[in-house]
């Protein structure tokens, strides 16, 4: 029993309800919420350290205990992205200060982000699927809030798409653990192991875990991601971030916890079928990333191509290939974040999003310019930035698995991602300068500091990979040997 | 919204509206042991709140019960979340609940739980929420 695994989600309810209650102070507002997300990350740092020494920690709440009530789950793969979280959440925060407005920082744009964190945190450290399904509402609920927050014609319009999608598979998503409960009497996931172990992965199991493979390649954006450019790219550029960074990481971990925790017994079927989903995704991704000249468009198939690869190292089941999608995953966390805020950026200064129409922004803007360049590399995956090191073991792993196809249509798509982000870097900042000081649509005064942070973020974790390799080792093993985590879970009940 | 001019509806919503309180006070308090809770309260409250917006104007009731319901929301939510963290007062897990009988003066020996503190959070939440819902759609026009 371990408290500390509540806070990272009551920390940013507390807060974002307090944010509610002093609604005029601004200030009060943006101190807060930072403070909130430090504490996270303090707290994840502290669960990081005993479970690299103590193992998986549990918390039984109101001291019921597994399978009967609801234990939340802090294992190795969760907390990291619960750090992880954190720091990309600081990020964006402090890069809305200067560049949310007014009106919408009145309007509860804080507190409803900290609601957002709240879901996601929540999702990734439950251990039962109904209470997943709670979080993944909590954080859609703020996500419906931060997208139509500011209600211009085209934010209304992309977000009744974006509620509808997710309305439905949220249906599919319910209908999906009634069919598990039915047929397994539990909904503990730990429980549910043990449980679909013993009865065996029949046919009828293996529909169900399909199902669910739908929703959340639904909510992932893995293959069913044509809600995905029209939404990611609405919102103001710190939400967009915020998005990018973190809502389709959630359907991924959910992937990951399910299938290699409950549906592991049938890859054959389950993985095989996701292998195909991630290289149909990373294909139509890069397509659509190397045909658009519009910066959104481009950055928002690039999510749809970082979907596919981590899903692509997951799905070749194998030790290296999921260590790949773990370092992969934090990466591209932290680099989608990035280049959500550059590009939000350039957008905000030359108030176009068209290639054709800028040009040699690098003179008057070297820092954003490199750190353009920087992103634009480590988003391809070249050494020693941080997507390196996720893109060698996925394809590595893919290779030893026998899916020859599945490596070489990531290493293809990469290049096309490389080409299509380094189209932006040659026609944005490259070139002759045709912005004249009195055409600047803002200044990138406050909004550098953010970018600045996640781009040394992302050279470290590609020049300190040792530095996190013992904990990503950790949580591969976790998922490689899911009696770890039932272990954790009810073997509690002895003690 | 101006108030209808119906004398009968006003004459039985001025008993009615104690009556609809009353039921779902007891609602609120019978959700520990039988069917009723913070929830069913809340909204029970809310419908009595209703009648009244129906019967007077919105303007009138808000002027009479002077609180932003967005703040009776958060406020909701932080009692039922920090009866959670009282919980974890002494090392027991979050959300734990704390069971005894206390001898009062009147009601003689009464079941006490700290669950229903919990409870009030969630009836706060459900009346903040709900009324906030429906005025902001009443005013929208």
């Amino acid at each position: 029993m371990n408290n500390l695994i509540i806070l990272p989600v009551i920390i940013p309810i507390i807060t974002g309800m307090v944010l509610v209650i002093f609604r005029n102070n601004i200030w009060l507002h943006r101190f807060l919420s930072l403070l909130a997300t430090v504490l996270i990350g303090i707290v994840s740092v502290l669960l990081l350290e005993q479970i690299r020494t103590k193992g998986i920690q549990i918390l039984c709440l109101g001291g019921w205990e597994a399978p009967f009530g609801i234990t939340l789950v802090a294992d190795m793969l969760a907390v990291l992205l619960v750090l992880v979280t954190a720091i990309v959440t600081f990020c964006c925060l402090c890069y809305a200060f200067s560049s949310i407005g007014a009106e919408r920082e009145r309007h509860y744009f804080y507190s409803f982000c900290l609601f957002l964190i709240a879901g996601v945190n929540g999702a990734f450290l439950t251990g039962d699927i109904f209470n997943m399904f709670v979080c993944f509402e909590v954080m859609l609920v703020a996500s419906y809030v931060l997208i139509s927050l500011g209600g211009s014609r085209i934010q209304l319009r992309e977000s009744a798409k974006y509620i509808l999608i997710n309305m439905i598979s949220s249906f599919l998503f319910l209908v999906a653990i009634a069919f598990l409960y039915s047929m397994t009497g539990t909904l503990n996931m730990a429980d549910l192991s043990v449980r679909v172990a013993e009865a065996g992965q029949g046919g009828l199991m293996t529909a169900v875990s399909l199902l669910f493979l739908f929703v959340f390649s639904l909510k992932a954006g893995l293959f069913l991601f044509f809600w995905l450019p029209g939404s990611y790219s609405v919102p103001p550029t710190a939400i967009a971030a915020i998005f990018a960074a973190l809502l389709t990481k959630v359907g991924i971990y959910a992937i990951i916890r399910l299938f290699s925790l409950v549906f592991y017994h049938d890859p054959g079927v389950t993985h095989l079928f996701i292998g195909i989903l991630a290289a149909a995704s990373m294909v139509l991704g890069a397509m659509g990333a190397v045909a658009y000249w519009d910066i959104k468009r481009i950055i928002t198939y690039t999510v749809v191509v970082g979907v596919g690869f981590v899903l692509a190292g997951f799905a070749s089941f194998s030790l290296v290939g999921i260590r790949g999608s773990v370092y992969y995953l934090i990466h591209d966390m932290v680099v989608k974040a990035l280049i959500f805020l550059i590009g939000g950026t350039v957008i905000h200064l030359t108030g176009t999003g068209k290639l054709r129409e800028m040009s040699g922004l690098i003179r008057m803007y070297p820092k954003l310019g490199w750190m353009f360049f920087i992103a634009a590399l480590s988003v391809s995956g070249i050494p020693p930035l941080s997507g390196f090191i996720g893109k060698i073991f996925i394809t590595e792993g893919t290779f030893q698995s026998g899916y020859y196809w599945l490596g070489g249509i990531g290493l293809i798509t990469s290049l096309m991602v490389l080409y299509s982000v380094m189209k932006i870097f040659m026609n944005v900042f490259w070139g002759y300068t045709n912005l004249t000081e009195d055409m600047q649509k803002g200044t990138t005064r406050g909004l550098l500091l953010p970018m600045a942070i996640l781009t040394l973020l992302t050279i470290a974790l590609g020049l300190g990979t040792e530095g996190i390799h013992e904990y990503v080792d950790f949580a591969v093993e976790g998922l490689m040997n899911p009696n770890l985590y039932i272990d954790a879970v009810l073997g509690f009940k002895g003690q | 919204m101006k108030g209808l001019n119906d004398v009968i509806l006003r004459t039985a919503t001025k008993v009615v509206v104690v009556i609809i309180l009353a039921f779902s006070i007891h609602l609120f308090v019978s959700g520990h042991h039988n069917p009723g809770g913070g929830f069913i309260g809340g909204l029970a409250f809310v419908a009595a709140i209703v009648l009244l917006f129906l019967v007077s104007d919105i303007e009138k009731v808000r002027n009479n019960i002077a609180v932003d319901f967005k703040n009776v929301t958060a406020l909701g939510v932080l009692i039922s979340v920090f009866t959670g963290v009282g919980g974890m007062i002494g090392g027991k897990p979050f959300l734990n609940q704390v069971f005894g009988s206390v001898n009062l003066p009147i009601f003689g020996e009464t079941g006490m739980a700290t669950g229903v503190l919990f409870d009030v959070g969630v009836a706060l939440a459900v009346i903040g929420a709900s009324l906030t819902i429906i005025i902001s759609i009443g005013e929208d026009r």
